[in-house]
C-alpha cells in the first residue's frame, strides 16, 4: 500500500468511526471500544507475527497484565485517572516483557509460539491459583476513572461507554496506528522485516537479529497491555479468562481475518471479528462453530485474509505487494 | 508411605492417558510436521461418545465386566473422524506453521460446539462405573483396579506402537516417509496413504484416551482446551516427534502433578510450566528430540 493510499484509507476510517455514534444506537458505539482496544493490542502483535515472522500463542497474556495492572492501579493503589493508569501499565508490560522475550526470542516457528503458550499458560495459573492476590478465576474489580481529568459522573456507564469513552478510544488507536507506522517505515522496521525474511542474511549484514525481535516484542507487549487497559475498563472487570490460550489464538485469528500482511488487516480483522461475534452470539449459540468454520475457509482458501482480497479486487495486477 | 503410593499410582495413571493422547501428537507431528491443537478435542470426543456408548449398551443389558473393552472398542471406532480431517489439513501441508496452527484451532472451535450440540453444556459422567472391578486394598492404600487396567492397557498400547513403527514393513515406510517425504514418494510409497493412515492412527490414540478415562472423571467442554496444553508439556519436555519422549515426558507432567496437588496445590500448574520453560530454554529440542535447526 502507497502512503497516499493508506493516509485515504485511515482518513476515510476515522471519519467514519466519528461519525458512527452519531448514527448507530449506543449498543453499536460500545460495542466498538473492545474493538478500539483489539485494534491497538493487534498493531503490536502484527509487530511480530507480519513484519518479524513470529508467531506469538500467548499474546493474551499482555491484555491481561494491562487489565490486571489497571485493576491493581485504579482498583488497589485508588489512581482514578485514566491516563496516570495506562502510562506506567504500558512501561510496566513493556518491563515484564523484556525477561519473557529475552528467553523467548531465542527461538522461532513453532518452538516460539509453544514458548510463549507456556508463559501465558503460567501467568494463568498464577492468576487463577493465588486467589488471594488476584482474586482467583473471579478476577480484580477494575473501577471507573476520569478522562483527562473530567470526572464524566453525568453518564451512566453505557453513555460513558458510547460517548467520551468511545471518542476517547479512538483517539488512543488513532495515535497508536499513527505510532506504528512510523516504527514499521522505520530503518528499524525494516531491520525487523529483513530478520523476517531471511535472518541468517540479515546477521550476516550486520544486524542484531536477537536484539531487534526482543525489541519488536517488547514494543507489541506494550501496545497489548494498552488494549488489556481499555478491555478491563470496559468489562470494569480482569479475570483470568483473558490471558487463557484460546484468548492468544482469538487474537492470531483477528490478525489472519484481516490480513497480517497489510499494514491495516489487524484493524479491519479486529472490527469484522468483533461485528462477526456480536451478531452470531445474537443468532445462535452455536457461533463457534462459524467462526471456527470462517477461520478454516480463511485459512484455506484466502491466506491474504480480507484485506489482501481487497487488494485482488482493486489492483489485480498488483497483487502480492504489501 | 501408603500415602506416597496413593499419590504414585494417580500420578501414572495420569501419565498414561497423558502418554496415549502426546502419542498421537508426537505421530502427526513427526510424520505430518503438523502440531495438532485439536488434539484435546479427540481426547473429549472419546470422552463423551464413550459415556453415551456405555450407556445405551448397560442398557441393553451390557455386561458390567465388559465396560472396558466396551471402551477401548468405542474410541478405536472414532478413528473414523481421522480420514476427513486430514484431508482438510491437506491444503495447508508445506505452508507456514502459523497457518497449520490456526487450521487446528478452527478445529478447536468448531468441536466445542459439536459437543455441545449433541452432549449439551453440562458435564456428563458415567455412573458407577469406577469400581466395577473392585479395589485393591492395602491398610489405607487403596486402589481402584479400573486405574491399573487403564495404566496396562497404555503400556501395553506403547510396546504395540513401538513393534509396530520398528518392526512391521508399514511402520518402516512411515518413518522412511517421516524422515524424508520426497525421498519416500521417489521410492514409490503412497504418501497420502501414509498421512490419513498416521492421522488416523494418531486421532484413535487421542479419542481412545478421552474413551478410557470416563468412569473415573466427567465428559466436559473444558476438557479439550485444557487437555492441551498439559499435552503440549509433555511433547516439549520430551522432545517433538519422539515416541520415547511422549513416555518419559508424560511420567514427568503425570507425577508432578500428582505430588504438587499433595504438597502445594498453588503449584499444581506452574510446576510444569516451569520445566517446560527450563527444558525449552536449556534443551530447546526436548530430552529426546532432535536440534530443531
Amino acid at each position: 500500500m502507497k502512503p497516499h493510499q493508506a493516509a485515504a484509507f485511515a482518513a476515510a476510517g476515522t471519519l467514519g468511526l466519528l461519525l458512527l455514534p452519531l448514527v448507530a444506537p449506543p449498543y453499536y458505539a460500545a460495542l466498538m471500544v473492545p474493538f478500539f482496544a483489539y485494534a491497538i493490542a493487534l498493531l503490536g502483535f502484527n509487530l511480530l507475527f507480519g513484519y518479524t515472522g513470529l508467531l506469538s500463542f500467548g499474546h493474551a497474556m499482555f491484555l491481561a497484565a494491562g487489565a490486571y495492572g489497571a485493576a491493581v492501579l485504579a482498583g488497589v493503589l485508588g489512581i482514578r485517572s485514566f491516563e496516570a493508569v495506562l502510562l506506567p501499565v504500558v512501561l510496566a508490560t513493556m518491563v515484564l516483557a523484556i525477561p519473557i522475550g529475552f528467553v523467548c526470542v531465542r527461538n522461532v516457528g513453532i518452538f516460539f509460539g509453544m514458548l510463549t503458550l507456556a508463559f501465558g499458560m503460567l501467568f494463568y495459573s498464577f492468576l487463577f491459583k493465588f486467589y488471594h492476590v488476584t482474586g482467583g478465576d473471579s478476577g480484580m474489580r477494575v473501577p471507573r476513572m476520569k478522562l483527562i481529568g473530567l470526572e464524566l459522573a453525568q453518564y451512566n456507564k453505557i453513555e460513558l461507554l458510547s460517548g467520551p469513552f468511545y471518542y476517547y478510544c479512538l483517539a488512543l488507536m488513532v495515535l497508536a496506528a499513527a505510532l506504528m507506522w512510523r516504527i514499521v517505515h522505520s530503518p528499524f522496521g525494516l531491520h525487523l522485516q529483513a530478520i523476517r525474511d531471511n535472518a541468517r542474511k540479515a546477521e550476516y549484514l550486520g544486524v542484531h537479529v536477537h536484539r531487534f525481535r526482543l525489541a519488536a516484542f517488547v514494543i507489541s507487549a506494550g501496545f497489548g497491555a494498552a488494549g488489556g487497559v481499555i478491555l478491563g475498563f470496559r468489562i470494569g472487570l480482569a479475570d483470568p479468562e483473558l490471558v487463557y490460550w484460546t484468548h492468544s489464538g482469538q487474537l492470531v485469528f483477528m490478525t489472519v481475518l484481516g490480513g497480517f500482511s497489510n499494514f491495516f488487516g489487524p484493524i479491519v480483522g479486529a472490527l469484522v471479528f468483533t461485528l462477526l461475534q456480536d451478531q452470531l452470539q445474537a443468532l445462535t449459540q452455536y457461533w463457534r462453530f462459524i467462526l471456527g468454520a470462517i477461520l478454516a475457509l480463511v485459512v484455506i482458501g484466502l491466506p491474504g485474509g480480507i484485506a489482501g482480497v481487497y487488494l485482488a479486487l482493486i489492483r489485480p495486477a498488483a497483487r502480492g505487494e504489501t | 508411605m501408603s500415602a506416597f503410593a496413593n499419590v504414585l499410582i494417580g500420578g501414572v495413571f495420569h501419565a498414561a492417558v497423558l502418554f496415549l493422547v502426546a502419542a498421537g501428537l508426537q505421530l502427526v507431528f513427526g510424520v505430518q510436521k503438523i502440531v495438532n491443537l485439536a488434539c484435546g478435542s479427540f481426547y473429549a470426543l472419546g470422552a463423551y461418545f464413550g459415556v453415551t456408548c456405555i450407556t445405551y449398551a448397560t442398557q441393553l443389558g451390557l455386561p458390567p465386566w465388559l465396560i472396558f473393552p466396551g471402551l477401548i472398542l468405542a474410541g478405536l471406532v472414532l478413528g473414523f473422524i481421522g480420514p476427513p480431517i486430514e484431508r482438510m489439513l491437506r491444503s495447508v501441508y508445506g505452508r507456514d506453521e502459523s497457518f497449520q496452527l490456526l487450521l487446528t484451532f478452527a478445529l478447536v472451535l468448531m468441536f466445542q460446539d459439536v459437543f455441545r450440540f449433541f452432549w449439551g453444556a453440562n458435564p456428563r459422567s458415567l455412573d458407577n462405573a469406577y469400581l466395577v472391578y473392585g479395589a485393591i486394598n492395602a491398610g489405607d492404600f487403596g486402589v481402584p483396579v479400573y486405574n491399573l487396567m487403564v495404566i496396562g492397557a497404555a503400556i501395553a498400547i506403547a510396546v504395540a506402537l513401538g513393534a509396530f513403527l520398528q518392526r512391521t514393513n508399514f511402520g518402516r515406510i512411515l518413518r522412511a516417509t517421516a524422515e524424508n517425504r520426497s525421498m519416500a514418494e521417489a521410492l514409490g510409497v503412497d504418501v497420502r496413504r501414509v498421512y490419513s493412515a498416521v492421522f488416523t492412527l494418531g486421532a484413535a490414540l487421542g479419542t481412545t484416551a478421552g474413551a478410557l478415562i470416563v468412569p473415573t472423571a466427567a465428559a466436559s467442554l473444558d476438557m479439550a482446551i485444557e487437555f492441551v496444553v498439559e499435552a503440549f508439556a509433555v511433547v516439549v519436555i520430551g522432545g517433538l516427534g519422539s515416541m520415547r519422549g511422549a513416555l518419559v515426558g508424560a511420567l514427568i507432567v503425570g507425577l508432578i502433578r500428582a505430588y504438587a496437588i499433595v504438597l502445594y496445590p498453588e503449584l499444581e500448574v506452574l510446576a510444569i510450566y516451569f520445566i517446560v520453560i527450563a527444558i525449552l530454554l536449556f534443551r530447546p529440542a526436548g530430552l529426546f528430540g532432535r536440534s530443531p535447526v
